[in-house]
């Protein structure tokens, strides 16, 4: 038989998965591929586990998995239920916090600006914070997945035990705090740094990198390029190099091996990669602040302000909400597309 | 923004360069497309090892012209051949950085429409060797030409050979039909042609039904029959087949072989088979090459390298055998456990009184009774005792197993040594049971001598 390599799982098993928390829900919803027959899964046979009757020995019963079961809807969808909860009440007459009194203010505010006298004119500076955010991440992403592809395809050609050293490589900055690193990057490219000293030293004189736009996106694709890199060499190394083989012996160049064959079973990694690099870059707060100086603001920031210096709590929790559903109805639509891919293919076969 | 992505745009396409050539070392295959030019040079006068493709020059179109040098005394016109390989080398660094011969000045000539077959045991060269006519391998030294078109130097995907792989190596994501049309797409043939042929080929083998499914929905056996599709598709002027039937069981093996003959006889195209499988290599070859260390240690056809090995590892491999030692006591006349053996080969080729083999098949023996022989051999010459014209050992058995069809049974002879022989049914069975004396016949046009 054949292997199907889209059926290989998203992270290797020394993948430190947890360090992103906020990625790991879209991953899973994503379509995994068209063309892994659909059947497989439901054909198997369940076993009925229920109380009372006996259960195969090495097997828990399911009641001992009701307080994991608990404690992990609560710390997911619990401060969820607040933050929406937030975005439907009133902001007290001092300080931050809230009011409970019912109110849709926070997000008329996203949209409409009210003046001295009652009138709402539309105010498109909100909008204009997620259009950055959006377009900056989608640059992280692009770029990520374009630096990940060599890299993992590399990766997985190289033997056994180099591929795990390059592998735990890769997720070494997980081992450290995003903030940290981020003050590692303002270093390099602070006036002072050694880009600066190398550019004064040749004659170029002192860049201004850091506090710019550009230097929120290296933060950014450097924060998101493992996140490209895990998942792509994940699909790569359950990849059969004898098909490229077969493809050369078909008459296929070496650029249509790469297009036809490689990158089509890169194809799962890729879709997860721009899953984890999409949706938390759009979401991230850091990078701006440290590294772009404030100068621009992303929805990170902006939901961060709200909390703190402008004290509006359930503007920030709107913006939040409105973040979800975005991200929710995005994975949805990608869910759905990719089960109708699969089914597509389940029919032509 | 703008510059920021121009930049990372070029950074990423000379990665993938980088990561490319990386993909084609992994493949062996380094120095493909550095040669390719190479190739487009008018073929050379008499090829011998020393010429390089850049010393070699055209000159004018004699006969001669097209002669592959195979060894030192012998060419062949290689017009006439389908495939020639002419003293072609490839070493391979191992583990132990130890230099292996994988191809160790290998020379043949494969006819057109030929189902020729390298049978061998692992790791013999055979399959490096038809990796490299395949172009995913690079040799170090030597020449292919199928017909009069030098191939060695040109990339795989401008050789006209096709492979089928011993995995098979069909693309997951494609379906039957747009596997079979891939190869035929990197042609850019028109659409309408392409379905033409693909159907044709689906007919071919018998998997008409079968075009929309996906390779992962199909049995062992049929997809197989894919490859060999996928790969016949392109009509190529050689068709190699890497161990192909190693994956399949036993009856669906028995069943392609002769699928694949039948093929084979269809198509006309020569077929080049590898196999590690003697039984399947006796079964399917017009000719069978055996390789033994990186090299072929016979050529020849089933019924040669059946009945005539030009040596032990040949007589060894093929089938089961005996071997007794034996001395030379004259040109046709050896002298083994005491008996003297007058044998059909010519033996002058071995010193007189050099210790020898004689191999003999287990089914070319005759068993008998004790008493029978002593009887029949006592007018007998100077060749020892004999019956019904065969030389005859004493021996006592030690051993009988059933076998199906028929009976295999163990004789110890005179001088210590073992002979297993074949009973056909029915079977006698006062000549079968342990420590029962026997006797033992031979042709003498059934004995071989090789060297010890």
């Amino acid at each position: 038989m054949t292997r199907v390599p889209e059926e290989s799982t998203i992270f290797p098993s020394s993948t430190p998965s947890s360090a992103a928390p906020s990625a790991s829900t879209p991953s899973t919803s994503m379509p995994r591929h068209g063309s892994a027959p659909a059947p497989r899964g439901s054909a198997r046979p369940r076993r009925k586990i229920g109380l009372g009757r006996k259960v195969k020995p090495g097997l828990l019963h399911r009641v001992w998995a009701v307080p994991s079961i608990i404690l992990g809807l609560l710390f997911t969808l619990g401060p969820i239920c607040v933050i929406v909860a937030f975005s439907f009440m009133s902001r007290p007459d001092v300080g931050g916090g809230v009011k409970f009194a019912f109110s849709t203010e926070g997000y008329r505010k996203l949209l409409f600006r009210e003046d001295f006298f009652g009138n709402s004119y539309f105010d498109p500076r909100y909008l204009e914070v997620f259009w950055t955010s959006l377009w900056m991440a989608l640059v992280t992403t692009a770029v990520c997945i374009a630096l990940a592809f060599p890299i993992a395809l590399w990766i997985s050609m190289r033997t056994e035990r180099t591929q795990r050293i390059l592998v735990l490589l890769v997720t070494i900055p997980f081992w450290t705090n995003l903030i940290v690193r981020t003050y590692a990057w303002m270093l390099i490219l602070n006036d002072n740094g050694p880009i600066n000293a190398f550019a004064t030293a040749f004659g170029f004189g002192t860049q201004h990198m850091l506090y710019t736009t550009g230097a929120s996106l290296i933060g950014l694709i450097y924060t998101f390029l493992p996140f490209a890199i895990l998942p792509m060499y994940s699909a790569l190394s359950g990849f059969d190099f004898r098909l490229a083989e077969a493809a050369y012996d078909l008459g296929a160049t070496k650029g249509v091996v790469l297009r036809r064959i490689i990158l089509r079973a890169a194809r799962p990694g890729i879709l997860s990669g721009i899953a984890l690099c999409l949706i938390p870059a759009f979401g991230s707060y850091v990078q701006p602040v440290l590294l772009g100086g404030g100068r621009v603001l992303m929805v990170g920031n902006l939901i961060s302000s709200q909390f703190s210096e402008a004290r509006n709590w359930p503007f920030g929790a709107a913006i939040s909400t409105v973040i979800l559903v975005i991200t929710l109805l995005a994975a949805l639509v990608a869910s759905v597309m990719g089960n109708r891919s699969a089914r597509k293919a389940g029919e032509s076969a | 923004m703008a510059s920021a992505t121009a930049g990372a745009k070029g950074a990423m396409f000379r990665v993938a360069r980088a990561v490319r050539s990386g993909l084609v070392s992994a493949f062996g295959a380094p120095s493909i497309v550095a040669h390719a030019a190479a190739s487009r040079k008018p073929p050379t006068a008499i090829l011998n090892a020393t010429s390089t493709p850049a010393l070699t020059t055209a000159t004018a179109t004699a006969p001669t012209n097209a002669t592959v040098r195979l060894t030192r005394d012998a060419a062949v016109d290689r017009r006439e051949a389908g495939l020639t390989v002419g003293r072609a080398r490839k070493t391979f660094i191992s583990a132990e950085d130890k230099e292996v011969k994988a191809i160790d000045d290998v020379s043949l000539a494969v006819n057109a429409g030929e189902f020729f077959i390298m049978l061998g045991p692992s790791g013999c060269g055979k399959t490096t060797l038809l990796r490299s006519i395949a172009g995913l391998e690079t040799l170090d030294a030597g020449e292919i030409y199928i017909g009069d078109q030098r191939i060695d130097n040109l990339p795989p995907y401008e050789r006209p050979v096709n492979t089928v792989f011993q995995s098979y190596a069909l693309f997951p994501h494609m379906t039957v039909a747009e596997n079979i049309a891939f190869g035929l797409e990197m042609e850019k043939k028109p659409k309408k042609q392409i379905d033409a042929t693909v159907a044709e080929m689906l007919d071919l083998v018998h998997l008409s039904e079968f075009g929309r499914r996906r390779p992962s929905q199909l049995s062992g056996g049929q997809q197989q029959r894919v490859a060999l599709a996928r790969a016949l598709a392109k009509k190529p002027k050689v068709l190699l087949l890497d161990e192909s039937l190693s994956a399949l069981d036993f009856k669906l093996r028995r069943q392609m072989q002769t699928e694949l003959k039948r093929i084979q006889r269809e198509t006309g195209i020569t077929f080049i088979f590898v196999t590690h499988d003697q039984e399947e290599a006796l079964s399917m070859g017009d000719r069978i090459a055996v390789f033994h260390n990186g090299r072929p240690e016979q050529i020849g056809t089933p019924e040669q390298i059946y009945d005539e090995p030009v040596d032990r590892f040949v007589a060894d491999f093929i089938g089961d055998i005996n071997f007794i030692d034996a001395r030379i006591t004259g040109p046709r006349e050896i002298e083994t456990a005491g008996v003297r053996l007058a044998v059909a080969q010519d033996l002058s080729g071995f010193a007189t009184g050099k210790g020898v083999s004689a191999a003999i098949r287990p089914e070319r023996i005759t068993l008998m009774p004790r008493g029978k022989a002593d009887g029949a051999g006592a007018g007998a010459g100077a060749a020892g005792p004999t019956f019904d014209g065969k030389p005859v050992f004493d021996g006592t058995v030690t051993e009988s197993m059933f076998m199906g069809f028929d009976m295999r049974v163990h004789v110890r002879l005179a001088t210590g040594e073992t002979v297993m022989t074949r009973l056909a049914p029915p079977f006698d069975a006062s000549l079968i049971a342990p420590g029962t004396p026997v006797s033992l016949g031979v042709e003498s046009d059934h004995i071989r001598v090789v060297e010890r």
